[in-house]
């Protein structure tokens, strides 16, 4: 390529500048994490505890400390994600580390219990940490398949760009309405005075919001413009194609808060049940070195 | 009605009522001629209530009246205090039309006016200067004579004015101060640049206002205002709340109704308010006529003075921003040294002597500061035609330092756009490790950085111990565009210097002699071509300034081939292998290239054997790459679609200025916005990104953030110079801002906001475990507001993108991206990403 004398650029050549958490450095986390499970369950093969594998043997103890060490690096995401601090630390090998090494502890955890599960604090804790692994793993679906949604459904719209638009239809719609009658005038009203984001989390997520009152409303007006042909200059006809926009922007804006919702309600999961688990592993470990 | 005083001082802002004050003080008879019906017009307009900087710091104040930082209506109420108690004499709603000598003709002293007409040609007047005492003639029919004029009447001009019937109405106005004062009317709005839609926005803003507003286009473009704002006009327009009418003009102004020309013939319209917001035209044609010359054509030039601020026309002189000065401190301080002046004091220092000292303390000798003045000057070529008061000027935003044998003065890649003039001594620049090329006394280098706004091509280091002046960008543009000469010579060694960088191959300055002299510098629009396919011709082009895209048309659609920045060249191929162009070569933004003629340099390389390899080699990867985009062009004509059209949708957002920019990779980003918490919690709380906002192509999405643009436009107008490029290649503000806004409003990508310093937040772990302050990114308005400290008022400033310079680990938003889709790259770079992620999927 035309080498201008100044080559302004330090970074070294063929440096890959971009791949995303799950590829971070060539699978790097990955690679370790296996090595570790691997490790693991070899070890597990080949050591002999008698008379069988327990959390209270050496060995087990050794899971055990690899698996308390582990989920309380695990659970140090969230400060580090809100610690802006100086120096060459980046939140993404951190996500990277702590996606697949948070794996590997289904193996090590397995591993440390012996196979041994009952109802019990001590199982309580297993189960608490499969929650959060389990969620996890709902997370990294939803962070490899959603973005990309994410950003063709909002076409170059923010959120509030997306609201703005929806005011500016209610405006017209306001002033559109002015010449209607009294019962036209009321469903026009409905759209206008509906929440039109209300329906709890059920309808957020799922992005269907059937008591949609636009709808509704352009529904009942067409009773009146069904019959009709379009002239043009009837106000009923303005109004509908103003409530036919306004149901495609508030359809991209409910894709939107969909989308939204979706990649972060995990976190509501995750985050919970790590706190849960903390408190659950307290108790195991307390117990094991009370009764011992 | 004719006054007969002293001193006439023409306009009230902070030089020339610091002038007045110090007339009166003095007891000289005096009057204050003031256009307005208030003090500081330029003050007055600031918007309400901000804070005004008193910068530099280390400047001291010289004048009768007091400033200090503070707010905008406590200076003035104190100006207008301290001057009916000091006994000035102020005419308001004076405007000054006129100024002629009322003396004998001046023996040879002819002012030459060059009157540039709209079609590109010029007119040349001549006039005779007559000596003073001058006789001025103002607006309100009054004559005034006097001895001595100051001219201070800033930079702001007069606005454009409507030049149709009945446009001298009352109810036609050049300025809206408030918005929200009108109220049910029919308001027409005359110009689209970003003051009359900003203006047409706001009387629109609030609809219970009720106003019908229209805004009126002479095209169907918007091209004179920046993006943000059309689209929010747009907007406006397709919500109903104003109208737009293009291709439109208006005809005639009557009390309540407007008659307008438009595609559809005349229309007549109610209203009964125009806000004709039409630019501004310089103040420049005036001063002209009062016989005061500007040291060159330029548009940036400044009237030609004496050390003591006398213009070409004896008796009268310029101060304060006209005469170059934009900071209220230098205003003033002007304006008591040229009143002392004039009163026959001629032992007074300027105010800024102690600032010159101090740069001179660190050089071997001791000299006074006019010694060392002179001394650099007489031993600089490019500053020889400066004049004593240009020179201390000059070296006001300047530096000088002394540089012992073997110290090293920059390193290659550092970043740096400042100019090196050798006062004493020899710099040595390592071209290659081992081989030195010197430069000598009285000539410049570095000046490549100047220009290409890159980092530095070589390392640098003193030959002998030695004098440098070290010339700041704007120094060096002041320089240039105040002295033609100095800028002729600038041009031709930084030419011959680029091309010998460019083309190495022991090259040396003789052999360019022939090719420099059929050099020519262009200048090339954004999107325009020097170079189109199909075309016969041989020239060469060199890229001194912006950056050039390649593309070829294959089956009939242009398809890119590269990004050529700043510092590489183009045009070989024709001239070696022969034929036509085989590629078009188009400006990405306004850019200058070198056309060398192709003749001289197919001399040159039948002579210098090494050049002709060195080119073969250019030529050959270019061929490569043509080859591939060729060879793909069925099979992939999918992926180089798109790696054109992300090619073009990046250029066309202003990536081919950029020098840095950050992009964000919608396959990845799950919108947490920790990007932007961690740009507010990496630098006092407030961020300077918006990740949402901006443009989007195939999943890349340009967000509105700094681009460290090669020649950054948010630099070309900042008074206190406070904009510069740091040690990373990152534009930065320093703490000299004054927060006057002028960068917010030339960034074309509307990346810099005015605030202030929100309070300092509670800890991380305070938050996190106790609830305590608002937690990680920007502190809401709410929180902000509650938190503030009671009474203390915290200044507006400029705030952007500083790239997290001096912040180890490098900027926070890509740091703090917890799936990689936040990334940084320069522009080079960036193709290479659209290209992978092209063949990727
Ligand atoms: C928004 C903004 C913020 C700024 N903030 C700061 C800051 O914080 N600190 C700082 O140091 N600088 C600041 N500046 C720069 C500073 O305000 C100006 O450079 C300074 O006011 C120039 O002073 P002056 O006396 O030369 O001219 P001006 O202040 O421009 O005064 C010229 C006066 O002359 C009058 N006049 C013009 N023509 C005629 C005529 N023909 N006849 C009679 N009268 C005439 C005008 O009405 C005006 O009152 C800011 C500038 C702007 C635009
Ligand atoms: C016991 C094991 C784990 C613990 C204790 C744990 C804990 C946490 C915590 C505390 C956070 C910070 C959330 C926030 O503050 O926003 C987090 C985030 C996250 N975790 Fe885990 N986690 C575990 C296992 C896993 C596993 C197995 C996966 C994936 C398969 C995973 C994927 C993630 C992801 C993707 C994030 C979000 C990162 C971000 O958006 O910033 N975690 N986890």
């Amino acid at each position: 390529m035309a080498a201008g004398a100044a080559s302004p650029i330090r970074r070294a050549k063929g440096e890959v500048l971009h791949d995303g958490f799950l590829r971070h450095a060539g699978f790097r986390w990955l690679k370790i994490a296996t090595l570790i499970c691997v490790l693991s369950i070899a070890s597990y093969m080949l050591v002999d505890v008698t008379p069988r594998h327990n959390g209270g043997s050496w060995y087990g103890y050794a899971m055990g400390t690899i698996g308390v060490l582990l989920i309380l690096w695990l659970t140090l995401l969230g400060l580090r994600k809100r610690a802006m601090t100086r120096g060459r630390w980046s939140l993404k090998a951190w996500t990277s580390a702590h996606v697949y090494l948070g794996l590997s502890l289904i193996v090590i955890a397995t591993l440390h219990t012996g196979f041994q599960l009952g109802w019990n604090v001590h199982t309580l804790a297993y189960a608490l940490m499969m929650l959060v692994i389990l969620s996890g793993l709902f997370g990294i679906a939803v962070y490899a398949t959603l973005p990309a949604a994410l950003s063709n459904n909002r076409a170059e719209m923010t959120q509030v760009q997306m609201l703005d638009a929806v005011r500016a239809i209610d405006r017209q719609l306001h002033d559109a309405a002015q010449p209607l009658t009294h019962e036209q005038a009321a469903l026009v009203r409905q759209s206008l005075e509906d929440d039109p984001f209300g329906g709890g989390l059920i309808a957020r997520l799922s992005g269907r919001y059937p008591r949609c009152a636009t709808a509704r409303a352009q529904a009942a007006l067409r009773r009146w413009t069904g019959e009709t042909p379009d002239t043009g200059n009837d106000p009923l006809e303005r109004i509908d194609a103003l409530l036919e926009r306004k149901q495609a922007m508030l359809a991209r804006l409910r894709r939107h808060l969909k989308l939204k919702a979706l990649l972060e309600i995990w976190l509501y999961v995750h985050v919970p049940a790590t706190f849960a688990l903390l408190a659950a592993l307290t108790a195991h470990v307390v117990s094991v070195f009370f009764y011992w | 009605m004719t006054d007969r005083v002293r001193i006439a001082i023409v306009g009230s802002g902070p030089a020339g009522l610091s002038a007045a004050a110090r007339a009166a003080a003095l007891g000289l008879s005096h009057l204050l001629i003031e256009k307005t019906d208030h003090l500081s017009d330029t003050i007055f307009k600031y918007q309400k209530g901000k804070h005004v900087m008193a910068t530099p710091s280390q400047l001291v104040l010289r004048s009768d009246c007091d400033f200090e930082a503070g707010k905008r209506e406590a200076i003035l109420d104190r100006w207008n205090a301290q001057a009916a108690d000091q006994g000035v004499n102020v005419a308001y709603n004076a405007e000054v039309k006129a100024i002629v000598g009322i003396g004998d003709p001046i023996p040879g002293s002819i002012q030459k006016i060059v009157e540039r007409r709209r079609d590109g040609t010029t007119e040349t007047k001549e006039i005779q200067r007559l000596a003073p005492p001058y006789r001025l003639t103002l607006s309100d029919g009054r004559d005034v004579i006097a001895d001595a004029v100051v001219m201070a009447i800033g930079t702001q001009g007069n606005p454009n004015l409507m030049r149709v019937p009945g446009a001298d109405l009352p109810h036609v106005q050049y300025q809206l101060d408030d918005p929200g004062e009108y109220n049910d009317e029919h308001i027409f709005v005359v110009g689209t640049g970003d003051a009359g839609i900003e203006n047409a926005l706001g009387l629109a803003a609030d609809e219970a206002q009720g106003n019908a507003v229209t805004i009126l286009n002479r095209s169907t473009e918007f091209a004179s205002a920046k993006a943000a704002n059309v689209k929010a006009l747009m907007a406006a327009a397709e919500a109903g709340r104003l109208a737009i009418m293009t291709e439109t003009t208006t005809a005639k102004v009557e009390p309540g109704f407007i008659t307008l020309d438009s595609r559809d013939g005349e229309v007549k319209l109610k209203c009964d308010r125009i806000i004709a917001r039409m630019g501004s035209a310089p103040p420049r044609a005036f001063v002209e006529s009062c016989g005061i010359e500007f040291t060159s054509g330029d548009r940036l030039a400044f009237p030609k003075l004496s050390p003591v601020f006398e213009s070409t026309a004896p008796g009268i002189f310029v101060i304060g921003a006209l005469a170059g000065y934009p900071l209220i401190k230098h205003c003033m301080n002007q304006g008591y040294d040229v009143v002392e002046y004039i009163n026959g004091n001629r032992d007074l220092k300027p105010a800024d002597e102690p600032i010159l000292a101090a740069k001179f303390a660190g050089l071997p000798e001791k000299k006074s500061v006019a010694d060392w003045l002179e001394y650099l000057r007489a031993n600089v070529a490019v500053l020889e035609g400066l004049s004593p008061l240009q020179m201390r000027e000059f070296m006001l935003d300047s530096e000088v330092r002394a540089y012992r044998r073997d110290d090293v003065i920059f390193e290659k890649f550092d970043p740096g756009s400042s100019l090196f003039g050798i006062a004493r001594g020899q710099a040595l620049v390592e071209v290659a490790p081992g081989v030195d090329i010197p430069i000598d006394q009285g000539s410049i280098f570095g000046e490549v950085g100047l220009i290409s706004g890159r980092r530095r091509g070589a390392t640098v280091r003193a030959g002998a111990d030695s004098i440098m002046v070290e010339v700041s960008r704007t120094a060096a543009l002041k320089l240039m565009s105040s002295n033609p000469p100095a800028k002729r010579a600038i041009t031709r060694i930084s030419t011959e210097r680029q091309l010998l960088q460019m083309f190495g191959a022991g090259l040396t300055p003789a052999d360019l002699a022939d090719i420099l002299d059929t050099a020519e510098i262009r200048t090339v629009k954004a999107g325009e071509a020097i170079l189109s396919e199909g075309d016969l011709g041989n020239d060469i082009y060199v890229i001194r300034v912006g950056s050039m895209i390649v593309e070829k048309k294959i089956g009939g659609k242009n398809v890119f081939l590269s990004y050529l920045p700043a510092g590489s060249y183009v045009g070989e191929m024709a001239l070696i292998a022969g034929g036509p162009r085989t590629a078009t070569v188009k400006a990405t933004v306004k850019s200058e290239v070198i056309r060398l003629n192709g003749d001289a340099f197919a001399r040159l390389m039948a002579a210098k054997p090494a050049l002709l390899e060195r080119a073969r080699r250019d030529m050959a990867a270019r061929q490569d790459v043509n080859a591939f985009i060729e060879s793909r062009k069925d099979s992939f004509s999918t992926v180089v679609d798109m790696y054109s059209e992300t090619a073009k949708f990046l250029v066309d957002n202003g990536i081919g200025e950029a020098t840095d920019v950050l992009l964000i990779d919608e396959h990845l980003c799950v919108g947490c916005d920790n990007c932007e918490k961690a740009c507010a919690d990496s630098h006092d709380g407030l961020s300077r990104l918006d990740r949402e906002a901006g443009r989007t192509y195939a999943h890349l999405h340009v967000p509105t953030s700094c681009r460290h643009c090669e020649h950054p436009h948010c630099m070309a107008d900042c008074p206190p110079n406070a904009i510069h490029r740091g040690p990373d290649g990152e534009v930065f503000i320093d703490e000299t801002c004054i927060g006057c806004g002028n960068c917010q409003r030339n960034c074309p990508y509307g990346v810099i906001r005015m605030d202030s310093v929100p309070p300092r937040k509670p800890g991380l772990l305070s938050w996190m475990f106790f609830g305590a302050g608002p937690g990680p990114g920007e502190p809401s308005k709410k929180w902000r507001a509650k938190n503030a400290e009671p009474g203390v008022e915290k200044p507006k400033k400029a705030i952007k993108c500083d790239m997290c310079s001096g912040i180890e680990g490098g900027p926070a938003c890509v740091r703090a991206c917890p799936t990689g889709a936040a990334i940084r790259v320069a522009p080079e770079d960036f193709l290479t990403v659209a290209r992978l992620g092209g063949e990727a999927r």
